[in-house]
Parts: structure tokens; sequence; C-alpha cells
């Protein structure tokens, strides 16, 4: 029920700003929005559709914060929309919603992800297996440096946060960006993977990480609280130990 | 561009960093070309040197100065910042590393000023 | 738009150069000391082949250093890419080694 008591701080109605890019002069922009108890983000962008504007298209499949569909850019920073509390990105009464950054944006709020996976691939963030069904099953150590290193980056769900967030992926439609960084990290430091000349080519060619700048928006708006600053620190020490090595 | 809209929204230490020390890099690169050439007159015309070097005195002078000597510590701190970043394996409290590095250069840049007054 | 051997170019001449930073802000510190004077500097540098040998490292060392600093940023921020972006480098560097290089002979040996 929308309320109105005078301790609270939320107003009665949202001033909602949608992006919609190179959408007719005539599509609406501007939205009214009544506020709820507990509204998110993705709650206005859901009311929106629903009761102003049936043209709107955004994307959302589990709004409990697992699946990372329903990445936008709340007042210019990506986040969850299903998991921000609408109070909390407030500007008075007013919020700005984009589609995420750095992606081509398909319509409204909806973008294309295939730059991001095919960069995912690209960084090699695939498995190289050596061993056939008939090989036993490779050990590994839980508590091994390396297995604790790659720990710390696989619960990446691939919701392009980050990558909307890093400012050299913005100017550099090379760079690989964050999150295939990141994975190609954790496949380097996992004892199963046999791909590790690979890895390391891939990511140093002019896309790699040495175009990190550590400005570390990645690891500041990562929803799941990984560090992809820090792994892909990681990938430059090892390529640098490659290339001291092996003198290229 | 269009990167430049909601860039208040990126402000974050880290980001304030890169962005200090990538503007610090680009004024240093402007400069260096004139104090090269300034330098050079040493055998070109000595006594144009010296009225370079007079001009030195003035007060407004010697404030650009400061924000030179503060854009070289800024910049080879938040260098030497980023390579520990990158080559230390360390873990978190790289805002106190950012802000020790800008307070190292301000204090630098500062005994500068107070030598040159 | 780096990759590993310009990133590792940049770091080492980094390196070579924090030292050279530091002596160049001590010189700095202590010269401007009862105001600068060509007299004063030149005393200092004139005939020396320590001076010559720091400050022709230091010119080396920033040459590349900038020249590739600079082409990150023609290139993330200019957007410039091929050709163009090598031809900016090459100009900076070639340019900052050129003017630095007459401004060290200028002080030691001229």
């Amino acid at each position: 029920m929308p309320h109105d008591t005078a301790q609270d701080t939320l107003p009665t109605t949202l001033k909602i700003t949608i992006d919609r890019g190179d959408a007719a002069p005539d599509v609406k922009r501007e939205f009214e929005v009544p506020a709820y108890d507990n509204q998110t983000v993705l709650d206005v962008v859901s009311w929106v559709q629903q009761n102003a504007d049936p043209t709107l298209s955004y994307r959302f499949a589990c709004r409990v914060g697992m699946c990372g569909s329903c990445a936008m850019m709340v007042n210019g920073v990506p986040r969850w929309t299903c998991r921000t509390h609408i109070s909390k990105v407030l500007d008075g009464h007013a919020v700005t919603i984009a589609p995420l950054r750095n992606l081509p944006v398909i319509k409204d709020l909806a973008v294309d992800m295939d730059p991001f996976f095919d960069k995912w691939v690209g960084a090699e963030g695939v498995h190289h297996g050596a061993l056939t069904r008939d090989d036993p099953i490779a050990p590994v150590d839980e508590t091994s440096t390396t297995r604790v290193e790659a720990n710390a980056g696989i619960e990446c769900i691939n919701c392009s946060v980050c990558y909307a967030a890093c400012d050299t992926v913005a100017g550099n439609a090379d760079y690989l960006g964050p999150a295939a960084l990141q994975r190609a990290w954790t496949l380097l430091n996992d004892a199963k993977d046999e791909g590790r000349v690979a890895i390391l080519d891939a990511v140093s060619g002019s896309g790699g990480c040495h175009n990190c700048h550590s400005m570390g928006s990645c690891t500041l708006y990562c929803p799941n609280e990984l560090d992809p600053m820090s792994a892909i620190a990681g990938l430059k020490r090892e390529t640098m130990k490659s290339f001291f090595k092996r003198g290229r | 561009m269009r990167a430049a809209r909601g860039i208040t929204s990126r402000a974050h230490p880290l980001w304030l960093a890169y962005i200090l020390h990538r503007v610090s890099g680009l004024a240093l690169a402007v400069f260096l070309p004139l104090h090269f050439w300034v330098l050079a007159m040493a055998m070109t015309d000595p006594a144009r040197l010296d009225g370079f070097l007079h001009l030195t005195e003035a007060g407004l002078v010697k404030l650009a100065e400061f924000g030179l000597v503060f854009l070289l510590a800024v910049h080879m701190f938040g260098g030497v910042r980023l390579m520990a970043l990158e080559w230390l394996p360390w873990s978190a409290s790289q805002k106190t590393l950012a802000a020790g590095a800008t307070a190292a250069s301000f204090l630098i840049a500062a005994l500068f000023f107070l030598k040159a007054i | 738009m780096l990759n590993m051997r310009l990133y590792m170019l940049q770091r080492i001449t980094a390196l070579l150069m924090a030292p050279l930073v530091l002596g160049h802000l001590a010189t700095m510190i202590y010269a401007i000391q009862g105001g600068l004077s060509a007299a004063e500097i030149l005393g200092r540098t004139q005939g020396s082949i320590l001076w010559f040998l720091f400050y022709g490292t230091f010119v080396v060392a920033v040459a590349i250093h900038g020249a590739i600093g600079v082409r990150t940023v023609a290139s993330e921020w200019g957007g410039l890419r091929g050709a163009a972006l090598d031809g900016v480098m090459w100009i900076t560097g070639l340019g900052l080694f050129m003017l630095g290089a007459r401004a060290v002979w200028a002080v030691t040996f001229a």
C-alpha cells in the first residue's frame, strides 16, 4: 500500500527517469511511481512496465539476488536492481535507471551480453582438461594456496556489473574485462586445468591483463563481493614470471 | 565522452588515485618539453635563462612550482603504490596506501614550498 | 592498448626513475634555497660526468615511460588506434628524448 506517514523519509511518489537510448522521442522516459514499503529498483521498473508503459523492455529472472539478470545502471552505478532498495539510491525522490554500460543496447534496459561472453572465451576461460573418463579423478587439495586463490573467484555468475563499472573497458574495446580475466586466473590456479600456456598467452595480448589500471571499481561493485582486481594483479605477476623465464 | 556523465558515482578512493595518476602524468608530459627547452638556453641563450630563473622569485611562479613538484611526487608515489599493489601479494588496506601515497607527495611538495619562501 | 612488452618497459623505466626522481626532488629543494640562478645550476652541473649520467639516464627513461603513458591515454581517452596511435607514441618518445638530450648537454658539456 502506498504510505504517507510523517515519520517516514520516503515520499509517496517517486520520479523515475529511464534512459531508453535511441528510442523515438515520443517514447516515455519519465514516470511517477508510487512508493511502497520494501521496494526495490526492480519493483519500480516492473511497476512502470505493468502500469505505465507496457513497451518497456527489461530483464530479470530470480528476483532474489542469485542470477544477476537484473543488473542495470542506477544513478550511474551498476547494481543488481532486485537487491537495491529504492531508499538507498533515491536522490531526493528521483532515480535514473539506464542499461548496463559498455555493452550494446538491444532495447531500453536490455543489453546484448554476447561481447561479454565472447571475451570470457577469449581469455581462455574454458576448462582445459587432459584426463579421460578412464583416468582416476584428479585430486584437489582444498587447503593449498592455489586452490584458495581459485576459490576466491569461482562464485562469479557473469552478471556483467564489473564489466559495466570498469572505465578501462569503456576506453578499450579489446580489453577482456575483469570477469573474464578473473575466470582465467581461477583456471590458472586450478590443479585440474592444463591450459597454463594458453591462458597466459590469451591474457598477454593487446586486450589483456596489462591494461588494468587497478581503479578497483570491479571489486567495489561486485554484488558477490569477489575481487577481480586482485585476480588481475595475480595474472600480471604470473605473466611477468613467465616473461623472465621464457624471455618474451 | 559519455563516460564522463555520472563520473561522481565512480569517485571512490582507488578510482581517484587512478585519475590523479593519469592527470599528473599528462601534466608532466606537457610540462617536460617546456622544461627541457628552458634548460637548453644554458647553451643557446644564457641571459634568457637567467631571465626565466628570475621569474621564479614571483609568488605566483612559486605556487606553480609547488604544483609541479606535487604532480611529480604524486605521480611517482602513486606509481610505486600501483606496483606494490600488483606485485606484492597484499590483500586489503589499499585505501590506506592510496591515502599514504598522496600524503607523502603533499609533504614533499610542502617542504619544497617552505624552503622556497 | 598495452601488451606484455610495453607494460614491462613502462614498469622497468618507472622503477629506474624512482631513485632518480627522489634525487631530483632533493636537488630542487636544495637548489631553491636562496633563489635560482643559471650560475648556481651550471656551477653544479657543468663538466660533471656524474650529472650527465644522472640526467642522461633520466631523459632516456622518461622518454620511454612518457611515450607509453601518452599512448595509453591517447588510446583510452582519445580513441586513437593503429598507425595513428603508434605515431603519437613515437613522436612523444623521440620528442622527449631529443629535447631532453639537448637540455642535458646544454647544462653539462656544452
